[in-house]
């Protein structure tokens, strides 16, 4: 087993090809994407390879140590940030076929029109632990 | 044949056979740990055994389970007897041992989430498991908060009074963390408030009591099929369960008879009007108003502020809404939510979309985002019923 983490951007992701902001679907349209995702992670619960699904709010900043005695800097937040996670997926599957099989039905679910939005997510494996039998 | 071990009953029994370890001189967290694994024992050995006298029994397993871990403590350690070591408090302080274990367990020293951690374990008896996936954090952090918060707690005195609002505070977080998985912490809360409330008359603990009640009715009414909420004035009010507005409005009065009127007093009778309303247009709004106008009183808090301009809205139309919103920070949360909302009902239907797309930006959860969102795309829709053009600028 492995784990893969499937990461949502609001932005720095390529566009997606049903590409409308989600004020501007109807709201039967959100209730079934809203849905659609349900639908999934219960799945995939119940085939064992669902670990945990996390949104994140849209704003957040940056800090950074400043120094002993002294307060952390923070700065932010950036409205020009090219890269923002919206949320995440994480997975535990057999191969990274099935991971990219997954990810692309996730990819699949309905936005705008009831179409599929395929949106672009980022797969990315887990450095997991070292095996305990390595020759 | 085995019968089932009365977990309710175990778990009631939970504070007051802590209580009396403490009272005898054990160190808190140690009468912790013993009185948990007699809770264990019980579970193990009531179905097939069960004692003639359920407290007694947990009491001697306890205090059992006490000294040897004391015993061996100090075999191991060479160190003195803690019961020793520690003074036992004097008893005829008047205040029964339930009540003492709130007030230990919500000590200012610590930090709510561990006064929540703690009040849950050692006061509700849930286990630590229980705890941890309620809120959603590994098994070994939930233990080591609750082992710091007691930690913090043993040197307390255990025979000073406490301060009910401290206790109150703790028991509103737990409400209103609600429902996550296993266990249900709004059941919780109104388990451990309507216990706090046998122990000690207060109209505060009463008024929190009733708040919560009045609240948890609507609690089948308050999500849809597919998990979206539902606001209030969209429920199915035959969904409220009126055994429960029926028992917060009772206990709500008694409290408000005593004339020492508090915040949760305040909310409950807000709560209790709402639940009086056979629809949502029969809300007494006026009456509404004037016990936000109370609140603010009370709290002087600006998010009762901007719970208040909602009520304006409705007592005396959206305007009036908007002009006593007008006086607050935007930066409040959930702002534009009511902006939102009262800018629609003014008939601006432009503005509250905008404002709508703006509040589920900054919404604190998932389902304030999408409730927000729809209502968004509700406006939207109606207003550009040809769309598909829109740039997606998000």
């Amino acid at each position: 087993m492995a784990k893969y983490l499937l990461l949502k951007h609001y932005r720095g992701a390529p566009a997606a090809v049903n590409d409308v902001r989600m004020d501007q679907w109807t709201p039967e349209e959100i209730s079934d994407h809203v849905q659609y995702m349900n639908d999934f992670a219960a799945r995939l619960e119940g085939t064992g390879e669902f670990v945990d699904s996390q949104a994140l709010a849209p704003e957040g900043m940056w800090v950074r140590y400043d120094g002993e005695g002294r307060p952390p800097v923070t700065d932010g937040p950036f409205a020009e940030t090219k890269d923002l996670i919206a949320g995440w997926m994480v997975i535990d599957v057999d191969s990274y076929e099935r991971a990219v099989e997954l990810a692309g039905e996730l990819s699949a679910a309905p936005g705008a029109g009831g179409r599929p939005i395929h949106e672009w997510l980022e797969l990315r494996p887990f450095l997991g632990a070292a095996p305990t039998i390595t020759e | 044949m085995t019968t089932a071990v009365d977990e309710a009953l175990i778990r009631r029994l939970t504070p007051s056979v802590l209580g009396v370890l403490v009272r005898r001189g054990a160190d808190f967290a140690a009468a912790e740990d013993a009185v948990q694994e007699a809770l264990v024992e019980a579970v193990r050995t009531w179905p097939t055994d069960p004692p003639r006298d359920p407290k007694g029994w947990l009491v001697t397993v306890a205090w059992r389970r006490f000294l040897d871990a004391t015993r061996a403590d100090v075999a191991r350690r060479r160190r003195e007897d803690l019961v020793d070591e520690e003074p036992a408090p004097g008893p005829g302080t008047g205040v029964d041992d339930t009540l003492q274990l709130y007030f230990l367990c919500a000590h200012p020293s610590l930090t709510p989430s561990s006064a929540v951690a703690l009040t849950l374990r050692a006061v509700g008896g849930l286990t630590t498991r229980q705890i941890a996936q309620a809120y959603l954090v590994p098994e070994a952090t939930m233990a080591q908060r609750i082992s710091r918060a007691k930690r913090t707690v043993s040197g307390a005195r255990f025979d000073s009074p406490g301060d009910v609002a401290t206790v109150l505070r703790v028991l509103y977080l737990v409400f209103n963390e609600g429902y996550s998985g296993d266990v249900d912490l709004a059941a919780e809360a109104i388990g451990l408030n309507r216990q706090l409330a046998t122990a000690i008359d207060h109209p505060e603990v009463a008024g929190l009591l009733a708040l919560m009640l009045l609240t948890h009715a609507r609690r089948a009414a308050r999500t849809a099929p597919d998990g979206s909420l539902v606001p209030l004035a969209e429920q199915d009010r035959g969904r409220w369960d009126t055994e429960s507005i029926r028992e917060g409005v009772e206990i709500l009065q008694a409290a408000l008879a005593h004339d020492r009127l508090g915040e949760f007093q305040a909310q409950a009778a807000i709560a209790a009007l709402h639940a009086d309303a056979p629809t949502a247009e029969e809300t007494d709004w006026v009456q509404v108003v004037e016990w936000y106008d109370e609140l603010v009183r009370l709290t002087d808090s600006p998010v009762v502020r901007l719970n208040r301009a909602v009520a304006v809205g409705e007592a005396d139309g959206p305007r009036a809404g908007l002009a006593a919103l007008a006086a607050l920070d935007d930066a409040l949360p959930r702002h534009a939510a009511v902006a939102a909302y009262l800018h629609e009902r003014d008939g601006d239907l432009t503005t509250a979309a905008r404002l709508y797309a703006v509040a589920a930006h900054q919404a604190p959860n998932l389902a304030e985002r999408d409730h927000l969102t729809r209502q968004a795309a509700r406006l939207n829709a109606r207003r550009s019923p040809c769309r598909g053009h829109e740039p997606a600028d998000l």
